[in-house]
């Protein structure tokens, strides 16, 4: 089964960030996913852009354009990982090494997949 | 360690929000700054034990405002203490201390403690030396550092702003939707003085300023949080970001300035680039052009003949 581990924290905080701190995160970050590509188990890996580049399309009789991200939320969703895991167990496993300091991993299996073409 | 790197980004990241309400509850600078710093105290003690709280600014909002109370009934007991419509619900609990900063009153508290540092009378550099301190919580030291001056005389002149700061009348209900447009703007030229102070320096200072830039660009995402739908503020952070990311060409080994078109273009910051692309391109969508915008589509331009020539050359 797929598992996207959606990254949520406070936006404010990662931009509060010391060079070191980044650095120490990535290398963390980097190390799991690592493993994870060894086993042939990672799939995509994205890093979003701060909130304040979003838009949102919502339904509308006419489709409503907003500045500004989904939803108004304390933590913001900051990046994820689509992870191939043999159970639930196995994929809060892998959250689990990647969690920080703050901040909060959702975990979540995908009910369809569509590998997309690939993009480089 | 660890510990302390993320207590310390938790922290500077909350400040501006911490501060700004300390002060619309106390309406004195002084005991809001003071306040922080004891609720930042008290969080280096809790936080490592209890874990990082949900949300770090309405503890740090809570516990400043009780320890500021708390010190003022011992400190002197003739002090009268702040109205009790001034210090609203004194009994409320930090959970609703949350609920009450998703009521967006908090927008326009960023925005005084910014407005506030924006004194028409101070000198340019002193308005930015004022926000460093008390909004980005830089300490004396670093800010003297990056004006390069020494901390006594970058010390006497923050003390000087304070205290014209002080002395001026600041309105603390909610502005009105013109109010709140003036204080924008002149924000938006603070910030920007600001990131110029760290970008038009060279030689070897222009190393020790690059955090001005930084902090610059960091405020300017902060207000666009606060202010999703602003195309200026868009068109500044855009300005900014699209400069900034190509710092690290700007300059060659001896510090000299390398024009634009002799930059090598494999330095310029890719991400920095790229989130400023997509702030010019958001701005102009609504249509309400200004002065940070139009310099930034100036500037996305060179971004995009940089991409285009190097296309051409069949690199990358």
């Amino acid at each position: 089964m797929f598992y996207c581990i959606l990254c949520y924290n406070l936006e404010s905080e990662l931009q509060a960030w010391t060079r070191e701190k980044e650095a120490t995160v990535m290398a963390k970050q980097e190390a799991v996913t690592h493993t994870l590509a060894s086993q042939g188990r990672l799939g995509p890996v994205g890093r979003l852009m701060p909130t304040t580049t979003a838009m949102t399309v919502r339904a509308s009789r006419e489709p409503l354009i907003l500045d500004g991200p989904f939803a108004e939320t304390k933590e913001q969703l900051l990046g994820f990982y689509l992870v191939d895991c043999k159970s639930l167990q196995e994929a809060l496993e892998v959250a689990r090494r990647l969690v920080g300091d703050t901040g909060a991993l959702e975990v979540r299996p995908l009910a369809t997949f569509y590998p997309g073409i690939g993009l480089q | 360690m660890t510990d302390v790197a993320w207590i310390g980004a938790a922290l500077t990241a909350a400040r501006p929000q911490a501060v700004a309400a300390l002060l619309r509850y106390f309406r004195n600078l002084d005991v809001a700054e003071e306040a922080f710093q004891e609720a930042s105290l008290r969080a280096l003690k809790s936080w490592p034990v209890n874990g990082p709280p949900r949300d770090p600014a309405a503890w740090l909002i809570f516990v400043g405002r009780n320890s500021a109370l708390d010190e003022m009934r011992r400190r002197n007991k003739h002090d009268t203490l702040p109205d009790d419509d001034v210090i609203a619900d004194g009994e409320d609990t930090e959970s609703a201390m949350v609920e009450h900063l998703d009521s967006y009153a908090y927008q326009d508290d960023v925005l005084r403690l910014l407005f506030i540092c924006c004194q028409p009378d101070l000198p340019a550099t002193q308005q930015i030396a004022v926000a460093l301190r008390i909004v980005s919580g830089l300490s004396v030291q670093e800010i003297a550092s990056a004006f390069l001056v020494s901390e006594a005389a970058m010390a006497q002149r923050i003390t000087r702003a304070k205290r014209a700061m002080t002395e001026s009348a600041v309105a603390f209900e909610t502005p009105g939707p013109v109010e709140r447009a003036e204080r924008l703007i002149t924000v938006a030229a603070m910030i920007y003085l600001l990131f110029n102070e760290g970008y038009s320096a060279s030689g070897g200072d222009a190393h020790v300023r690059v955090p001005l830039c930084e902090e610059a660009i960091r405020l300017g995402r902060l207000l666009l949080r606060l202010f999703p739908g602003e195309s200026e503020i868009m068109g500044l952070t855009a300005l900014m970001l699209l400069q900034h990311a190509r710092a690290s060409a700007r300059l060659d080994a001896s510090g000299n300035i390398v024009l634009l078109d002799d930059q090598d273009r494999g330095k310029w910051d890719r991400a920095l680039l790229a989130e400023g692309l997509v702030l010019v391109e958001k701005a102009q969508r609504l249509g309400i052009p200004g002065t940070y915008q139009m310099q930034a589509a100036i500037a996305a331009v060179h971004a995009r003949a940089a991409r285009a020539a190097r296309h051409r050359l069949g690199a990358d």
